[in-house]
């Protein structure tokens, strides 16, 4: 009994967002089990709620788009002559427009704000943490960032058609939900992206962009050292001509969901990528390209090492990766498989924590560790923000780091006491012993138990808590 | 408009005319009222130097560029003259006065010695100071430290994530805006206990007290977000006084202009411009023995893409400013912008080697001794001779 209590405190902290209370008793008689159940066909559960898809994200983002580019009508003679306007003064045509425009913007960003307060209180609260750390794993690994504010406003309908229902299913089917999805082709700047030699690029001066082939490849599937050139970079950007949304006329000319291949900018033509060429016409050929990606040695090697380095240690034990890397090839990228040998192996189920939580990871499972949830976005941002992770936006297509010393330098650190104390204040009633010995059960060290038992108040106790070592790890 | 002939001759003055030293002698044995300060901006996301130190005397820039071009000076938007057929992006008004001041200057093709188009390699050997992809851990201003000697200098890094340039045995610390602990509290007391036997988060957790002791002291540290100047205000705080940092990295990102270039880089540059105009304000009189780099990991295309951006290209700009600087020309040749001068026909072509500014940095202006330079700091470098002439 003793080594399940012990293993299930592991398999809440290492594989899922830390115990709620009372959780560690729960999952206790089958630690295993209780992750395995999570391994779904279906994917990652969604967080409840109400929120807009992408083809209703795409029309509010023509609304503003369409209110920034309304010119904004110049104030002539008859305005400088009406009474109480002055050179210099608003116009209020202007105005108006500016107000427009800031609501639409406003309407998208609120919207975002509540899919992230959503997603947060999901996971304070969830059953399945593993099943949700898997889902996050696979959105950092196909980053799409608020940074750019047109791919923003698509982050929460990304995770939650691109990644959530894929997340067990073949890896290729979940690289093409994510680079064919709207937000993603805002985000790597492919849906502007045209073909020289097709009949739109010939009529005007268009041409390609480079940046989505670039990172499907380096970040999405084969990594830098897959075996490309410069030479198949820009032939896959041509491959991927076309890949586009729909916009405001497609829509009123029957076009329904989110993307759109758009023929006339597609570069016509055999492509020729990684030593293979491509005679398909249109859509095909960039996804045959892609199947080829995602299937190819160099992608299975490398995401199974991340994936290792993700869940167990920076520097993951070789083994490991080379285990998931064997599942992984025999099963044609089978997720589902990838995450049941990742359950299995014994690496999983040793005692020392090894890695750093990130700040999302921290806040979460502090507030697992108290039962409660997040209850207004702004403090949840600002805690976030001042340790390095602000809501759904990594700083690069790289996405989130993933080692110690990205989360735990000196100004991160201050930053997480701060937001421990503060939070800590604002769980009065908690009693700290308590929710020590439920949040890290087994896991607990000597002196943290002693450091929270001793402490002179419940807040600094549960500061303490939060803070220690066993609990900022995982 | 004036025709110039900038071609490789014209620009030899700043790598062949070697270099002027600040410091004779260790710069860890100068009190700290004395020491050399050294900022190091990191541009991430590939800044485009074509468009922060415009070449418009270069027949080839027009053609090239098309719309993305900027303007010579004098036209509407027009760069801010640099001299020899260079200047300056219109945003970086404030770096313009230091250029009057003889306190700014340019690299205008330096690359790292790698060729690779990954950002992500790429900064990490901007950042490790490697000769070849994926070498070291640690960043070579880290051992920048160690090899100063002495009473070691103090790293400091901005933002919550310490940067690879830092990071390494050297013990640094970091430091942004917005908190509110107390130093001196209950609280971060019994932390201290706690963490005594976590070599990751004891060491950590202290040294982030301590600057934020220091920022506490120095002033309010609440900086609005966005606000760069503020925040260059913030950070030379952080670099004055007896316990003020030596080295600081300060990370500045969103250079990734593959579309709609001419407004992301406005808003970049102002940034630029803006946090170095608050650093050389609130450094006052230590301005003069400070010098700000502003580097990034590689260029971008020569040509304009489709999308009114530029994809990942090779040689880029860099950009030294500071009170410790002399006067001087650019640093390092031009290559052209001539057909056939283009690397692999598309990117701006390298003509020095960005560890070689680097190196000329630290040994003129932070008085680190060439053997150093050459296998610690900058490993299997001794090939790349330090250049930068002239520190004041």
């Amino acid at each position: 009994m003793a080594a399940s209590a012990h293993d299930a405190a592991l398999a809440l902290t290492r594989l899922g967002l830390g115990a709620r209370p009372g959780e560690i008793a729960r999952v206790a008689p089958d630690p295993r089990g209780w992750l395995t159940a999570q391994v779904r066909p279906q994917g990652a559960p969604q967080p409840p709620g109400d929120f807009p898809d992408s083809a209703r994200r795409l029309d509010q983002l023509q609304d503003y788009r369409a209110a920034a580019s309304r010119p904004a009508t110049p104030p002539g003679p008859a305005a400088w002559a009406m009474p109480g306007v002055m050179p210099g003064a608003v116009d209020p045509a202007a105005e108006a427009q500016r107000e427009a425009r800031q609501a639409a913007r406003r309407a998208i960003a609120d919207d975002t704000d509540q899919a992230f307060l959503a997603r947060a209180r999901f996971a304070a609260t969830t059953d399945d943490g593993f099943a949700e750390r898997w889902a996050l794993f696979w959105s950092n690994l196909f980053t799409v960032s608020l940074v750019k504010f047109d791919a923003g406003a698509l982050a929460d309908p990304f995770e939650r058609e691109a990644i959530r229902p894929h997340v067990f299913g073949q890896f290729e089917d979940l690289a093409l939900a994510a680079e064919q999805h709207p937000a993603m082709l805002f985000y790597l700047d492919q849906a502007r992206s045209v073909g020289p030699d097709s009949p739109a690029g010939r009529r005007r001066s268009a041409g390609l962009n480079e940046n989505l082939a670039r990172e499907m490849m380096e970040l999405h599937t084969v990594g830098v050292d897959g075996g490309y050139t410069q030479g198949d970079v820009t032939e896959l950007a041509r491959a991927l001509t076309g890949w586009s949304t729909p916009n405001a006329r497609d829509r009123d000319n029957g076009v329904t969901g989110a993307f759109l291949f758009r023929a006339n900018v597609h570069e016509p033509g055999a492509r020729t990528v990684m030593g293979k060429t491509y005679r398909q016409a249109g859509l095909a050929q960039g996804q045959a390209i892609l199947r080829d990606l995602a299937r190819n040695p160099a992608t299975a090697r490398r995401l199974s090492h991340r994936i290792a380095a993700h869940f167990v240690a920076d520097d993951p034990p070789p083994a490991l990766a080379a285990r998931l890397e064997r599942i992984w090839t025999r099963t044609g990228g089978d997720l589902s498989q990838v995450a049941q040998a990742l359950i299995a192996a014994p690496e999983i189920w040793t005692p020392q924590p090894a890695k750093v939580k990130t700040p999302y990871e921290f806040v979460v499972s502090a507030h697992r560790a108290l039962g409660v949830w997040p209850q207004r976005l702004p403090p949840l941002r600002q805690a976030l923000i001042a340790m390095g992770q602000p809501p759904f936006s990594p700083p690069s297509p790289q996405g989130w780091p993933d080692a110690a010393g990205d989360w735990a330098g000196p100004d991160a650190l201050v930053k997480r006491l701060d937001w421990s104390r503060a939070m800590a204040e604002s769980a009065r009633g908690a009693d700290p012993v308590q929710t020590a010995d439920q949040a890290l059960g087994d896991r607990m060290s000597a002196r943290t138990r002693q450091s929270v038992a001793r402490a002179e108040s419940r807040p600094e106790a549960l500061a303490l808590l939060f803070m220690s070592p066993e609990f900022q790890r995982r | 408009m004036t025709r110039f002939a900038l071609d490789r001759r014209a620009l030899l003055g700043g790598a062949a005319a070697g270099i002027s030293l600040a410091f004779a002698g260790r710069v860890s044995a100068l009190s700290p009222a004395a020491r050399p300060k050294l900022v190091v901006l990191i541009a991430r996301g590939a800044m485009d130097g074509l468009s922060v130190t415009p070449p418009y005397g270069d027949a080839a820039y027009v053609p090239l560029r098309g719309g993305l071009a900027v303007p010579p000076p004098g036209q509407p938007d027009g760069a801010l003259p640099l001299g020899e057929g260079f200047g300056l992006h219109p945003a970086l008004t404030g770096l313009h006065g230091l250029y009057g001041r003889g306190q700014l200057r340019f690299a205008p093709a330096v690359a790292l010695p790698v060729r690779i188009r990954s950002h992500f390699e790429a900064q990490d050997v901007l950042e490790n100071g490697a000769a070849t992809l994926r070498r070291r851990e640690d960043g070579w201003l880290n051992r920048a430290i160690a090899a100063a000697g002495g009473r070691p200098l103090k790293g400091l890094s901005i933002g919550a994530q310490t940067p690879l340039i830092l990071r390494g045995d050297a013990a640094v610390s970091s430091w942004s805006p917005g908190s509110q602990v107390r130093p001196d509290d209950r609280l971060a007391l019994r932390l201290q206990d706690l963490y005594a036997d976590d070599p990751l988060l004891g060491p950590n957790l202290m040294r982030g007290l301590a600057t934020e002791t220091q920022a506490e002291a120095s002033g309010d540290g609440s900086v609005r977000r966005n606000d760069a100047r503020a925040l260059g205000e913030a950070v030379a705080r952080l670099m004055t006084g007896a316990e003020g940092a030596d080295v600081v990295a300060v990370s500045l990102d969103g250079w990734d202009t593959h579309a709609g270039q001419k407004a992301q880089l406005q808003t970049r540059l102002t940034g630029l411009d803006q946090l170095t105009t608050g650093l050389m304000t609130a450094l006052g009189d230590d301005w003069r023995r400070t010098l700000v780099v502003a580097a990034t990991e590689f260029g971008r295309t020569a040509r304009a893409n489709g999308t009114q951006g530029t994809d990942h290209g090779t040689a880029s700009s860099l950009l030294l400013a500071g009170g410790a600087l002399k006067r001087g020309g650019p640093v390092g040749d031009w290559p052209t912008l001539a057909q056939g001068q283009l690397f692999e026909d598309r990117d701006l072509r390298p003509t020095l080697d960005i560890r070689s500014v680097f190196k000329g940095v630290l040994r003129d202006h932070m008085g680190i001794d060439r053997a150093a330079l050459d296998t610690r700091v900058f490993p299997d470098s001794a090939a790349e001779a330090p250049v930068l002439a002239g520190l004041a």
